[in-house]
């Protein structure tokens, strides 16, 4: 068996073109020449729109040349959240991953700075909700970019006919579909009014006071609406006010009239409420009405979703962002800001809306009138309102203005509800706020 | 010189063989092979679960940003805290009162069972262990229907016999009562098998002797079974009540903790906390909590066995 001989000259020559060949190639254009990015995206309750956002994530990595994976995450029993947390221990993970509400505030010092995604697309849609600012910015800076996927207002979603019926109010004529609203005497006095006598004709409101999102939404907008805050923007706690006081005399009413079961409610009870043709309102996103389109048509062609009632302090919608967040410590941080920039641009946060059937809302001023709500039905226009177009409301989540760290845990342990359930059955005013108090000086660990 | 070398090399190889042979005695002890079989195990555990432990031992140091070391601050800080020790009280009720209804079924119905003859007897303990078998996150979901506040099927029957309906998970009393029902459901076929098992190991001249004696029913079980089942039923007990206090599932599908916190228990009080909080020091130190409770526990219940080995 000959054996051929490698020479010196040969082996530097070898060497040095294997080289050259190992440097060069990151830079000659292949199919996926610009990386790979993994994306954990929400999971969608509405079938269908997790389509859309595939569709998007392909068409912008077929153009940049980049190798995607997503991930769709359901948010049922918190599986979104334990996704952040054992990312941000591990410091390893998705390029974007998508957070709720509180999550950037959380993981602000673990999160890549989002202004130079956010500064251009600010210019193309508009300003963003002042809720938005309040849980994505720190110091000026994006924490994260707005995901228009998932974020809702879990305003009013009425009955027609039995508002009409009851309370004597044709909720149709107060958010006309088209037009401004006429709702200036859509009033918390008048709510309770009408949550009383639809209560008497057997058709309660379906308004949770458990210890999940939607019971503690309803419950930050009307607390917000009596300028009620259990801790100020500076950090004080400020539970010991009249704005309190008055907040929970006022929900202490509403709570004779609600359910009896309402305290064990969770976010799918409300739903499940107004599509059996229990109640007369629930407070929740268009969700209930499109299960209630399959379901129930005949319960869904009387549903209309518009504004909050207003107290003394203004009209406040609940209203829950999602966040696109992108870890200081991913591997692709160019490409997935990229990404952000095409999900962010109007028309793909048109195709996002259109595929939700309206669910989802963008948090740019300049997108709140896209021709989706204005179709959807039956019936015709009953989300017209949804979006807040006409800014008649503020938008606001539990528990701001309070510095987010602290404001998340108000929220996550719903101090809110608490408080009022307890003040309903049968504690004193004085040791509702003493509990309430205790709680949110707990909050304040650093 | 060359004497040495020849000296050192026998000196060599009579260690080697002396090494050899010794390895070999080392290998072919029993309690080395059956500590080389069980290191997977070990080394599974110990990645599994002493890595978690002292890892969580770790985080419950840490301040709530997670960025400097506090010490016990955050034990301090929790022994403070109202809703703590309501979560105390609230594990201890649901736990023991769980665990002794879990017991009891199991035992009693361990002997009817016990009674059924042959091929009948596989049945029913078949059917029997089906809540033990289905995961409990699955057949909690289906008790949550049955409780549910709108729709429940418990109180659409009792209407027929007009009475409720009952909050079943609104109200405190009734909240506690669903959780411990549906633990008590799902655990009691533990007590039943492994109370099974030890009905059959008791010798049946036993029970002759104590019927030529006279001993009635009640006498046989008091003088005859519970002795000969006593080890048994300490570590069953021991071993439900490590799961029972640590149950995680049934309280967060049925109530969350609610209504006003008074089903919480460690797992999921210290998940709110922990995760839905942002404030995993202080959820680490809540979980960690019931680590001296199921100690104490533990040390009672094993020595009794233990000094019971040591008589027999």
């Amino acid at each position: 068996m000959s054996r051929k001989k490698l020479t010196r000259r040969q082996f530097v020559a070898t060497t040095a073109m294997s080289s050259a060949a190992l440097i060069t190639a990151p830079y000659v254009r292949g199919a996926y020449a610009a990386g790979k990015l993994s994306i954990g995206f929400w999971d969608h309750w509405v079938p269908g729109a997790n389509k859309a956002s595939t569709d998007l994530v392909n068409e912008w990595a077929a153009k940049e040349k980049v190798e995607v994976s997503i991930d769709y995450i359901t948010s049922n029993n918190k599986k979104i959240e334990l996704t952040s947390a054992a990312e941000a221990q591990a410091k390893s993970g998705h390029d974007i991953l998508a957070m709720p509400s509180w999550w950037p505030q959380a993981y602000a010092e673990l999160l890549e700075p989002m202004n130079d995604v956010m500064e251009p697309v600010l210019k193309q849609n508009g300003e963003a909700n002042g809720t938005v600012k309040y849980l994505g910015q720190s110091g000026g800076k994006w924490l994260a970019v707005p995901a228009t996927i998932g974020s809702q207002i879990k305003g009013p979603c009425s009955r027609i006919d039995l508002m009409k019926k009851y309370a004597n109010i044709d909720v149709q004529e107060m958010y006309p579909a088209g037009a401004r609203p006429k709702a200036d005497n859509w009033t918390m006095e008048t709510f309770l009014k009408a949550a009383e006598a639809c209560q008497k004709g057997g058709f309660p409101f379906g308004i949770g006071l458990g210890e999940t999102t939607d019971s503690v939404d309803t419950a930050g907008a009307i607390f917000q609406s009596f300028g009620a805050e259990l801790v100020n923007a500076k950090g004080d706690v400020t539970v010991k006010t009249d704005a309190v006081r008055q907040a929970l005399e006022f929900y202490k009413k509403l709570i004779a009239v609600l359910p009896p079961d309402a305290p064990s409610w969770d976010d799918a009870s409300n739903n499940k409420w107004l599509v059996s043709g229990r109640g007369a309102m629930i407070m929740n996103p268009p969700s209930a009405w499109a299960v209630a389109k399959r379901d129930a048509p005949q319960v869904a062609e009387q549903c209309w979703t518009h504004g909050f009632p207003a107290g003394p302090k203004g009209r406040f919608a609940p209203y829950l962002p999602y966040f696109w967040g992108v870890w200081s410590f991913g591997k692709n941080k160019q490409a997935a800001k990229s990404l952000l920039t095409h999900l962010s641009s109007p028309a793909a946060i048109e195709k996002i809306v259109e595929a939700s059937g309206g669910y989802d809302l963008p948090a740019y001023a300049n997108m709140t009138t896209l021709k989706t709500w204005a179709e959807e039905g039956p019936p015709k226009g009953t989300l017209y309102h949804y979006p807040n177009p006409y800014n008649h409301q503020t938008l606001s989540i539990a528990a701001s203005p309070a510095p987010p760290k602290i404001a998340q845990q108000i929220y996550a342990q719903a101090t809110l509800t608490k408080m009022a359930l307890r003040y309903a059955r049968g504690e004193t005013m004085e040791q509702a706020l003493a509990w309430a108090e205790g709680e949110c000086e707990g909050f304040m660990r650093s | 010189m060359a004497d040495v070398v020849v000296e050192r090399g026998r000196i060599a190889r009579a260690t080697g063989a002396r090494k050899g042979s010794s390895l070999r005695n080392v290998l072919g002890r029993k309690s080395t092979v059956a500590f080389l079989l069980t290191l997977p195990l070990i080394l599974l555990i110990g990645l599994l679960v002493l890595y978690p432990a002292f890892f969580s031992l770790y985080l419950a140091t840490l301040n709530k940003a997670m960025t400097k070391f506090v010490g016990l601050s955050n034990f301090t800080f929790l022994f403070k805290r109202e809703t703590f020790w309501m979560v105390v009280k609230q594990s201890c009720i649901f736990a023991i009162t769980a665990v002794i209804f879990k017991a009891l079924i199991g035992f009693i119905v361990a002997h009817f069972v016990h009674n059924i003859p042959g091929k009948k007897q596989r049945k029913w303990r078949g059917m029997l262990l089906v809540p033990w078998v289905i995961p409990p996150a699955m057949s909690t979901l289906a008790w949550l229907w049955l409780f549910d506040p709108s729709y429940s099927a418990f109180n659409y029957t009792l209407s027929f016999f007009g009475v409720g309906p009952i909050p079943w998970l609104g109200e405190t009393f009734w909240a506690r009562f669903s959780i411990i029902l549906v633990n008590v459901w799902y655990g009691a076929p533990f007590f039943l098998i492994m109370y099974l098992a030890a009905l059959k190991s008791v010798p049946d001249q036993l029970y002759e002797a104590a019927a030529i004696d006279g001993a009635n029913w009640w006498q046989k079980i008091w003088y005859v079974t519970l002795p000969m089942m006593r080890n048994i039923i300490a570590i069953t007990t021991l071993f439900s009540l490590i799961v029972t206090f640590a149950n995680f599932d049934i309280v967060r599908i049925l109530t969350s903790g609610g209504p006003l916190d008074t089903t919480h228990l460690f797992a999921t009080w210290a998940f709110q906390v922990g995760i839905q909080s942002s404030d995993i020091p202080l959820g680490a130190c809540v979980s960690l909590f019931m680590v001296p409770i199921l100690a104490v526990a533990a040390i009672f219940i094993l020595r009794d066995v233990t000094k019971r080995g040591n008589e027999a």
